[in-house]
């Protein structure tokens, strides 16, 4: 176990999507480097309970709930970056070793016009859920009675690329690392997913169609190839998909 | 007394059709009463929980033209707790041709469970097994292929066949997506309205059949009434009772505990389900525990050192697992238990950890020193081998051989071995993992016939919130099979058997009835109750200490004495806790975190209660239930089939407390296997 860290916490608190927010300074003591970052929240939350006995401030609010990096609940730009300093990972998987004693850590909610602030550091993310619902599935109904799994065979490479693809969690880390604040790897990894297979082929052009409009009417910015979604995406979802996509997206008027 | 205790009885008819099991489900279901396409858009059904078992009920029931509402605590159902399933899902299809067949997988589970389980929902679940997969493929769900195409299969423990589906580790999230988008299309068609970031609270039940539930808008505070012709539980597991646990932070037992006040059944509460293989404790501002998927005993070999002495320098970190040579390492499953090895189930896996720890072997450098070794080292080596056969290298050297080997490791467990070195800070390729069993699953949950109703007509349950087809112990990657199962194959057919009775007269109850309006003042007292309390205690630390108190007296090793200690110390813990817990804000203020883990804990003190006497009850060991008072010379579960071979059902009457709670028990009848002593050697 290493040395325990002391750090200064920048913590935006907003009561809720009218007021305005601000910045609120904490201190925290004795933080295992081993522990990870939301217990840090929770350390410090616990701290502001007890001392809201004596009438000071609210606990911050922030989403979390699986704690394992795959239910995408968990957010946070952490020193100005989506999920923190470290690669490839989601905020609750972000370790307290990343940083040194003393340090001062500024945490802000997702920033995106799409990505209302609901509270603290809590924002609406049901923009995302409404581009799903205007086309991200196969219109196969769930009760009947499919043909076999393996009439279907699926090479292996094309079955891998959908699969990676596949993997994204909807946190939003790379609408809020993008300056356009633009939803394209979000959108492009549940197209490709489905446009690969052999399954989703059917009904890919209507899928692109209506789940890109739908992104554009939410209010997302486009795409200019910065690529800064890619190096924020806690699975590592590559921008293959989103050229990807535009292929989709253009084929769907054409052919 | 005597009129209620028959009349409960009747309650507890499992409704297993006669006949061979063969065809009991096919001959009941012609039996069920059907509910006409254009008559189904008058019925309106509630859905508590959207992961694999309430998804699939939603996106099944919406489809067949019910009007369905989905409530879920996250702010999407997509964030539902099966999203964390890693391994996989199992099926029979005897891909493989290792003989594999319903019955096997039926005969698996019911071992599996130490014979705690309903015969012929455990063969129901098995026949429809196949049936899943190929939904899911059909959905687009990306399984793992081999280089033909097919899909791929993997062992998990408990089984001798390959029958476990998997997409990598990201099982549970590639069906959960699934069942998500099949949701997402009927939200979009109006089919189902969905209400995110809401808590159910309580059930309403007017003239003794469930008819809305009663929830809170998380976001503003409000408290709503919602009806319905039925109300599906499907809430998932109450592991969380033990604070630490593979489940996620806002898991919570309260939609079944409320159902249970309102006079449901529950059953085998004690039922829990501790995971081999889980990263082990690391200090005390710990939130929650991370599995390391049971698909890694395919590849990994669990061992501590043979000496006392390498355990100590291990945990002093002076010398290296990698030191110390094959011989003085105890394999300790190979050893025990030769014919499953490192892939018995998880009780027996677990308890042999504990085992080992509790004789000083363990090798975690913390308090308690407990910890074991889960080696890939044999794995890498023998892939890497393959490999470089595989692509004609005629010389190759160790180092060749152990890159190769690792590139494959990585294609299988990569998402998990990452997961891992970021907790850990630790290279699993390199040196092996430390890991140690965690609470992960309860058996247990809400009574339910073979309709999957439960003792209150018109409340149905399923997932993990039921107790109907794990027995004393579930089998790794058959939760997800349930939980798709009862949510696409088995509710669609059940439901319209009770709903049918409101087609004459679908009868919406309006939300001013009398009961609603009972309910929801109840749950706004409770409320109110948190705020006025004048405490100083925050809500996490009556958490923590019912979960130590879970750990070391209802936890992996029971007996008399602790258990009826826990009884006393819960009790006390719950006194203490409405008098001193402090929850911040206003009730006005809306959204409060506090508040909803104060409610939620406010609840595992209660269900804590009830797990010990459910424990302390059953003078057995079964499964995952060992009482150190039953065991055999080996060590192992010693079971009383004369007279515990029974489904504990208890039920508590309005307005009394936990201990004055009723026993009933349901026989368990096996007709189509034989109950055997459950060998793993
Ligand atoms: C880490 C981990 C790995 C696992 N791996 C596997 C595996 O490989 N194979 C396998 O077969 N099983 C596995 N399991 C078990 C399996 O994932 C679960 O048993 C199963 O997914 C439970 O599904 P469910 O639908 O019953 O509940 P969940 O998926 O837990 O969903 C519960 C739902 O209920 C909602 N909810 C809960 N309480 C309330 C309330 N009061 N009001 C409103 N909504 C509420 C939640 O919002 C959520 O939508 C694993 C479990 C864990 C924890
Ligand atoms: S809390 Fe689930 S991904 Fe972070």
């Amino acid at each position: 176990m290493g040395k325990l860290l002391s750090l200064k916490l920048k913590i935006w608190r907003q009561r809720n999507n009218k007021e305005k927010g601000f910045f609120k300074t904490y201190h925290v003591n004795n933080i295992s480097p081993n522990s990870s970052f939301l217990e840090t929240l929770d350390f410090l939350n616990n701290q502001i309970i007890c001392n809201e006995i004596k009438k000071e401030s609210s606990p911050i609010a922030f989403d979390h709930d699986c704690r394992e990096g795959i239910c995408g609940m968990c957010s946070l730009y952490i020193n100005g970056r989506p999920h923190g300093p470290d690669n490839l990972i989601t905020t609750c998987q972000l370790h307290m070793r990343n940083f040194r004693d003393g340090e001062t850590i500024y945490v802000e909610p997702w920033r995106a016009k799409p990505f209302p602030i609901i509270k603290d550091l809590i924002v609406d993310r049901s923009s995302f859920d409404r581009i799903m619902i205007s086309g991200g599935y196969i219109s196969v109904n769930t009760s009947g009675n499919p043909i076999d799994g393996n009439m279907i065979p699926i090479s292996k490479d094309i079955a891998d690329k959908a699969f990676d693809a596949s993997i994204c969690i909807g946190c939003g880390a790379c609408v809020v690392a993008c300056k356009n604040r633009s939803a394209m790897l979000f959108v492009s990894a549940k197209v490709s997913q489905f446009s690969l297979l052999p399954q989703g082929k059917i009904e890919r052009k209507r899928r692109v169609l209506n789940m890109v409009n739908k992104m554009d009417e939410e209010g997302f910015g486009s795409c200019t190839n910065t690529k800064a979604c890619e190096a924020e995406c806690p699975k590592g979802i590559s921008t293959e998909y989103i050229s990807f996509m535009n292929k989709e997206y253009i084929r769907s008027f054409t052919i | 007394m005597f009129y209620l205790m028959s009349h409960n009885y009747l309650k507890l008819n499992s409704k297993i059709p006669q006949g061979s099991i063969k065809d009991k489900w096919e001959n009941y279901k012609s039996t069920l009463k059907l509910v006409s396409p254009n008559n189904r858009s008058n019925i309106e059904i509630i859905v508590v929980g959207t992961g694999l078992s309430g998804g699939s009920a939603c996106a099944s029931l919406s489809e067949l033209g019910y009007n369905v509402k989905a409530f879920c605590y996250q702010d999407s159902p997509r964030r539902a707790h099966s999203v964390a399933a890693q391994g996989g899902i199992n099926a029979s299809k005897n891909y493989k041709g290792d003989n594999d067949s319903v019955y096997q997988l039926f005969y698996d589970t019911i071992k599996g469970g130490d014979y705690r389980s309903r015969e012929a929902n455990v063969y129901r679940l098995s026949e429809i097994s196949s049936n899943i997969i190929d939904q899911c493929v059909a959905q687009g769900v990306p399984f793992a292929r081999d280089y033909a195409g097919y899909l791929e299969t993997r062992s998990f423990g408990g089984t001798k066949v390959s029958r476990t589906f998997y997409a990598k580790g990201q099982t549970g999230q590639q069906l959960l997506l699934s069942c998500y988008s099949a949701m997402s299309r009927q939200i979009g068609k109006g089919r189902i309205k969905m209400y995110n970031r809401h808590e159910m609270l309580d059930l309403v039940v007017i003239e003794g059949v469930a008819r809305g539930i009663i929830a809170r808008n998380l976001i503003s505070g409000e408290i709503e009434r919602h009806a319905a012709h039925a109300v599906i539980i499907a809430s998932g597991g109450y592991g969380n009772v033990f604070f630490l646990s593979t489940n996620a932070m806002g898991s919570n037992a309260s939609a079944i505990w409320k159902v249970h006040n309102k006079g449901g059944f529950f059953a085998n509460p004690c039922f829990t389900q501790i995971h081999p293989t889980c990263i082990p404790l690391q200090g005390d501002y710990q939130s929650k525990l991370t599995l390391m998927s049971e698909s890694l005993r395919n590849d990994g070999r669990i061992w501590v050192p043979k000496k006392l002495e390498d355990a100590f320098l291990i945990r002093k970190e002076t010398k290296k697992p990698e030191e110390i040579n094959d011989e003085d390492r105890d394999f300790y499953l190979e050893r025990r238990y030769p014919s499953f090895g490192n892939l018995v189930p998880r009780d027996v896996a677990s308890r042999a950890a504990k085992e080992r720890c509790d004789k000083g072997f363990g090798i975690e450098n913390n308090e308690t020193k407990e910890g074991v070794f889960l080696d890939f080292s044999s794995a890498i080596y023998k892939y890497g081998q393959e490999k470089a056969n595989e692509i004609g290298i005629k010389k190759y050297n160790d180092i060749d051989i152990v890159n190769l080997g690792e590139k494959i490791m990585e294609s299988k467990y990569g998402n998990l071995f990452h997961m891992y070195e970021k907790i850990t800070n630790k290279n699993p390729y390199k040196t092996p993992m430390k890991i140690y069993p965690a609470v992960h699953y309860t058996m247990g949950g809400l009574w339910v016939d073979y309709n999957l109703m439960s003792s209150i007509p018109g409340c149905y349950v399923i997932g993990e919130a039921n107790f109907s087809d794990h027995g004393a112990n579930r089998l790794g990657a058959s939760a997800l099979m349930q939980g798709l199962a009862d949510g696409y194959f088995i509710l669609p057919y059940t439901i319209p058997d009770y709903l049918s009775r409101y087609v004459k007269d679908p009868k919406k109850i309006s939300i001013t009835h009398e009961e609603f309006e009972k309910s929801e003042i109840n749950v706004k007292n409770r409320i109110k109750k948190f705020f006025v309390n004048k405490g100083k205690i925050p809500v996490d630390f009556f958490h923590k200490k019912l979960g130590s108190i879970m750990w070391e007296y209802v936890g992996m090793s029971r007996n008399h004495v602790k258990l009826s200690k826990a009884i006393k110390k819960i009790q006390e813990l719950r006194n203490n806790f409405w008098e001193n817990v402090f929850v911040p804000g206003k009730i006005e203020d809306g959204l409060n975190y506090e508040l909803e883990k104060a409610g939620r804990v406010a609840d595992f003190l209660e269900l804590g209660e009830l797990m010990a006497m459910d424990a302390l009850q059953r003078k057995e060991s079964c499964g995952s239930h060992f009482r150190e008072e039953y065991q055999t010379e080996e060590g192992e579960t010693l079971r009383d089939d004369v007279n515990y071979k029974y489904v504990s059902v208890w039920e508590k009457e309005e307005n009394k407390s936990i201990s004055d709670e009723i026993m009933h028990k349901e026989n368990l009848n096996f007709t189509f296997v034989k109950v055997q002593s459950r060998s793993y050697k």
